[in-house]
């Protein structure tokens, strides 16, 4: 009796957390995205779709969603090439090897990711430590421009994302029965074939959570675009922040948001779906 | 068991343990492995001909799936090769190999459903359309799983699964079938089953079996020859009959099958075929042909089914003299359990018959044990215990 109060006092507890800092903000959010623009304060009556009409109708904004969901989508695919065999190779691993390089995998999040960009910054800008390494070694005669373009927000985004991609992959190529490699060698199966046949059906699961685990929040880290791709609006968290910080927009702001958050339910829903569709052949218990 | 020892005779006379290096598919030569500092294969060396089923029988560590990994290409021998129809393939890897296995796990694709599976190795080949369907079709009601073609492993039960294992194995026609213990995870009376199924399999194929067992039952009664390992090495290689009546030494005697051992000593040679031999306060004639020399420690060997109680055994026959410690009726056998007063504990079978007066002895009454005379085995004692 009395576990059954304490566990529903637990419950209620969690439920109106996830209401007060969840649910409110998001039907906020909803409600204002509808709202008319106010320069004075943050937004008026009348409902209107006139925030949605813009985002999708001004060739500007939309310009700015499709680059976002481009460099979110290059961002992703370079983190997957380059930590598939790192959470292959780390998953091969003897059990101590594969601590110290999960471990060494950690420690960068113990810094806020926002000083590691400014980190980024230091090592790329014009009197930075990659030109001042160049330089010294005659390769170049003058500073390069690193700062300030598009492959210096995409190594950012890159460097703070990959552990993202790293850890789901890893988590699944560890549990992967090395057996059924051996039974495809046997069975005729060349290492390409082995690859793309068995590897990379088995770790599906993996590969979607890493991917969905990069690509949503890529879209949203602005302070990396502004940071080492200068002013420039270069992705979809770049366009909300302006709008609320700036322009006090709050309703396109809001329309943006939402539109964020919509996509990564989508995705968020695609992956539960394609999960149900493995357990459901009995690939996963 | 009437024809028990005949097969002595037969032995020396043309040992048919030999087979023709002709139709040998697959031969293994001198092959050793080590994993660290430790020694798991040594010096072994096996003929294997069209056809044929072999079991590697022995106990847990002794190097059996060691050896299959080396035949089917996923080690490397430190010394030694394998030779399959002559050529040495030592240094191809398995995909190159003409030999599959299957695997103790089953090791079946989680993501392709039981048909994609068994055509996995068929697609490699280049197979396609229709004769990749007929091929995989044929596979599956070899195994009788053609209903289950559509389903995934995952909802398939640990008999199913192992039937889709050879399914997927056979179907790519190997020169040789490798099978790391493929029953040890069934239950009994699927095991008999699956035991019948794979020899049927295999006389239908035409297939050489190679099939790793530690359950001498399942070596005895399926194979064509068994191999029987000690730690690392083959102790003896033999058909059933030679390695359960004839061991090559006391480790395989007790290995395969119960035995009773009496230690004795070698007293002098009666002709060709005849020891004399002194065992407890007794001097027995044996029937043996090895190389024993007057005064050498041996032991007798005789299976539970070579005792014979009685109490009036001809003066003749060597007996020895114990009390029944125990006795338990088995259904077709009456097994007994005597403490013979010399020391041993021995173990008697015998067929039961009620009308036989032999069968009324009860729990502590003194019997004479003796046995069939020549259904003995002589080897030297090995142990220095005794
Ligand atoms: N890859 C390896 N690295 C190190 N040691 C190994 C390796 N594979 C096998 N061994 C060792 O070699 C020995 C023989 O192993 P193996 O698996 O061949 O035995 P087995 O006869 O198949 O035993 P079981 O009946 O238990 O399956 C064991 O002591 C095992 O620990
Ligand atoms: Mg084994």
């Amino acid at each position: 009796m009395k576990i059954l109060r304490t566990k529903t006092a637990v419950i209620g507890l969690i439920c109106g957390w996830l209401l007060l800092f969840g649910v409110v903000p998001i039907l906020m959010l909803l409600t204002s995205s509808f709202l008319s623009q106010d320069a004075a304060g943050f937004y008026r009556l009348p409902f209107s779709l006139h925030s949605y009409r813009q985002l999708f109708l001004d060739p500007g904004y939309l310009e700015v969603m499709l680059r976002s969901l481009k460099l979110a989508a290059l961002t992703t695919l370079i983190c997957l090439s380059a930590g598939y065999p790192f959470a292959w190779f780390t998953a091969r691993f003897s059990k101590r090897q594969r601590l110290v390089i999960l471990i060494l995998l950690m420690i960068p999040f113990w810094t806020n990711s926002l000083v590691r960009t400014y980190a980024i910054r230091m090592v790329l800008g014009t009197h930075g430590l990659l030109n001042k390494l160049l330089l010294a070694t005659g390769l170049i005669d003058s500073p390069l421009r690193l700062l300030y373009t598009d492959t210096a927000v995409l190594l950012g985004l890159f460097y703070l994302m990959l552990p993202f991609m790293i850890l789901p992959l890893y988590a699944n190529l560890e549990k992967l029965d090395y057996r059924l490699v051996e039974a495809a060698h046997d069975l005729g199966a060349g290492p390409l074939q082995i690859f793309r046949r068995v590897i990379v059906p088995l770790s599906l699961p993996g590969i979607f959570a890493g991917c969905i685990m990069v690509f949503v929040p890529t879209m949203g880290l602005f302070y990396v675009a502004s940071l080492l791709g200068g002013a420039r609006q270069l992705l979809i968290g770049n366009l909300i922040q302006q709008q609320f910080l700036n322009a006090r927009n709050w309703p396109l702001g809001s329309a943006t948001s939402v539109m964020l958050i919509l996509l990564m339910t989508v995705m968020l829903a695609g992956y539960a779906l394609i999960m149900r569709r493995l357990t459901a052949r009995g690939q996963r218990s | 068991m009437t024809g028990k020892r005949r097969l002595h005779q037969q032995i020396s006379a043309h040992n048919p343990g030999k087979i023709a290096v002709s139709d040998s598919v697959l031969s293994i030569r001198g092959l050793s492995k080590a994993f660290g500092g430790l020694k798991v294969l040594t010096d072994i060396s096996l003929e294997v001909s069209q056809g044929e089923f072999i079991t590697l029988l022995g106990p847990s560590g002794c190097g059996k799936t060691t050896l299959l990994r080396l035949v089917a290409g996923f080690e490397k021998p430190d010394r030694g090769s394998v030779y399959l129809d002559g050529v040495d393939i030592s240094s191809l890897p398995p995909e190159k190999r003409q030999v599959n296995t299957v695997f103790q796990s089953y090791a079946l694709f989680p993501h392709m459903t039981v048909a994609a599976n068994v055509a996995f190795g068929l697609e490699l080949k280049g197979f396609r359309g229709r004769e990749l369907n007929d091929r995989v079709n044929q596979a599956l009601d070899q195994v009788r799983m053609r209903e289950l073609a559509d389903r995934y492993p995952g909802r398939l039960s640990g008999g199913q699964q192992q039937r889709v294992a050879i399914a997927r194995a056979v179907v790519n026609t190997p020169r040789v079938l490798l099978l790391d213990e493929p029953l040890s995870a069934l239950d009994a009376r699927l095991r008999r089953d699956m035991q019948i199924e794979l020899k049927r399999l295999q006389r239908e194929l035409g297939i050489a079996f190679i099939l790793v067992t530690h359950d001498q039952d399942e070596a005895l009664s399926m194979s064509d020859r068994v191999v029987v390992m000690q730690d690392s090495r083959i102790a003896q290689i033999g058909t059933p009959r030679e390695v359960y009546e004839d061991p090559a030494n006391l480790y395989v005697a007790r290995f395969i099958g119960d035995i009773n051992l009496f230690p004795g000593t070698v007293i002098g040679r009666n002709g060709k075929n005849e020891l004399q031999v002194q065992i407890f306060d007794r001097r027995v004639l044996a029937r043996s042909d090895k190389a024993l020399q007057p005064g050498q420690l041996v032991q007798l060997l005789l299976r539970p089914e070579d005792l014979r109680l009685t109490e009036d055994a001809a003066e003749k026959v060597p007996f020895f003299w114990g009390s029944i410690m125990e006795r338990s009726y088995r259904g077709s056998t009456l097994d007994t359990t005597i403490h013979l007063d010399a020391g041993p504990v021995v173990r008697a079978c015998e067929f039961f018959d009620e009308d036989d007066p032999d069968f009324d002895y009860r729990v502590g009454e003194r019997v004479k044990v003796s046995w069939v005379q020549g259904w003995e085995v002589v080897l030297p004692d090995e142990d220095p215990t005794h």
